[in-house]
């Protein structure tokens, strides 16, 4: 499948935005728009070409997520899972057999994929999974309660993380397996058509050979490699909200008159759009980075994919907030896009590991990158 | 420079404990001693395919081929030869 930017970009403009104001309405993904995504290759931007996906480098996949999530946050979100999180994984780290089996399914649409590792009691702590499995001749057995898992209720095969005697490790199991029962969540801040769900395993008894990367590589290899995509494709999404809100922002106050002025001439609108025009243009060029790193696998890329997700998804949020006070009352009203911009914005501070374990992950690297055996050697201190 | 050293100034780059008195020898288990965590076993993968230009599949994600600097070095020594 070959990748054209303007095709694509053609493509959102007619076939997703169109479906937003449904999505919206109905918390419904359109299984014919994951149809038509899958014709085009653009569900699997980032799979290698052999498995049926576009192949896109990091940079490419950056701004194909920018150029999405700026117009529909469900989409950004199912290329987050689909792609990044579960296909990018079993591209990694799946047998020769699960990648022919899942990849190309999940290039066409015929298959969606979601990443069951959060529980109702356990969240960033995910080593701690009570999800369980237990061995049954040729067979795994698996109990448990997964929670806020993203398309679970829509997807035709999870990647469950479970856990035996501290041992954890990870499988593919497919949604219409017997003892699986899913219920969406309702009532949430943002997420209108993640179909985000409950998922509850009861001796739900899967093969062997869906076991994915091995026994007790759950946790250092299946779940750091899909967060680590997951939180690469989340920092682009951030970009695309921090974006969305700056354009509206800079027209509205151009537009919007006060004190028989337009707004964008008062000092106060001006220190918001140029802080935000700052802080977006530094975000970005830090995605870009560390797209580049990504693609010369360079192992810093990890630490620095975390720094880019924290970074971006603050942006997202002070600029968006930004968006909000410069809208006044039409930035709280759903007329007005800012006020959708702002509840999703809030979401990418939580997912794929929270503002605050990224805090601790990073003062980790600094604390060894940036020590100096030099500096302060007679000194009190 | 030699193997070994490599991959403990690697290693050493990425210690979670910050007392400067810490030593390890190199058939330490640096995962049991809490010395790195769970994201350092990706970034490790992705050092010793980069600098070595070799590829970590499955089959070789066994703990004892990336828990101290002797098995990773035996691993890598495998992998070249």
């Amino acid at each position: 499948m070959l990748y054209n930017i303007d095709a694509y970009k053609d493509f959102i403009n007619t076939q997703i935005k169109p479906s937003v104001p449904v999505i919206d309405e109905t918390a419904v993904y359109p299984r014919v728009l994951i149809e038509k995504m899958g014709k085009a290759g653009y569900l699997t931007p980032t799979i290698p070409k052999e498995y049926g996906g576009l192949g896109l480098n990091n940079l490419e996949y950056g701004y194909f997520t920018e150029e999405v999530g700026k117009v529909c946050q469900a989409t950004r979100a199912l290329l987050t899972v689909h792609n990044s999180l579960v296909g990018n994984t079993i591209s990694r780290w799946g047998s020769e057999e699960q990648k022919n089996e899942y990849l190309f399914d999940m290039s066409a649409g015929n298959k969606i994929g979601a990443f069951a590792l959060s529980e109702p009691k356990i969240g960033s702590d995910a080593k701690s999974v009570l999800t369980t499995y237990d061995s049954q001749n040729d067979m795994y057995v698996i109990n448990g309660k997964k929670k806020w898992i993203s398309f679970g209720g829509i997807a035709d095969f999870f990647i469950v993380i479970a856990s035996k005697e501290n041992i954890v490790s990870a499988f593919i199991v497919d949604s219409n397996l017997d003892g699986i029962a899913v219920e969406e969540m309702q009532g949430l801040l943002a997420g209108n058509g993640v179909h985000i769900s409950q998922i509850e395993f009861s001796n739900v008894v899967v093969p062997k050979s869906k076991i994915l990367c091995g026994e007790g590589n759950g946790l250092n290899y299946v779940v750091s490699t899909a967060l680590d995509f997951g939180r690469y494709s989340i920092s682009w999404g951030g970009i695309a909200i921090a974006q969305a809100a700056l354009e509206s922002m800079v027209t509205y106050s151009r537009k919007r008159e006060q004190f028989g002025e337009k707004i964008y001439k008062l000092d106060a609108i001006q220190h918001m759009i140029g802080e935000s025009t700052a802080k977006l243009h530094a975000s970005r060029a830090l995605c870009e980075k560390v797209a580049n790193m990504r693609d010369q696998n360079n192992s810093n890329s990890i630490m620095e994919t975390n720094i880019a997700k924290y970074i971006t998804s603050k942006t997202a949020m002070e600029i968006a907030n930004y968006a909000v006070q410069v809208h006044g009352g039409n930035g709280c009203w759903e007329e007005y896009p800012v006020e959708k911009l702002f509840r999703e914005a809030r979401i990418l501070e939580i997912i794929e590991g929270t503002s605050q374990v990224q805090e601790k992950l990073i003062a980790s690297y600094a604390l060894r990158k940036y020590f100096r055996t030099d500096l302060y050697i007679n000194k009190e201190i | 420079m030699e193997l070994n050293k490599r991959v403990r100034e690697f290693i050493e780059e990425n210690l979670l404990v910050f007392d400067d008195e810490v030593e390890f020898s190199d058939s330490d288990n640096i995962f049991e001693l809490g010395f790195v965590n769970s994201l350092f076993a990706m970034k490790l993968v992705s050092y010793v395919e980069n600098n070595f230009n070799i590829s970590v599949g499955n089959a070789d994600l066994r703990l004892d081929n990336f828990n101290s600097i002797d098995n990773i070095v035996k691993f890598i020594n495998s992998k070249i030869s």
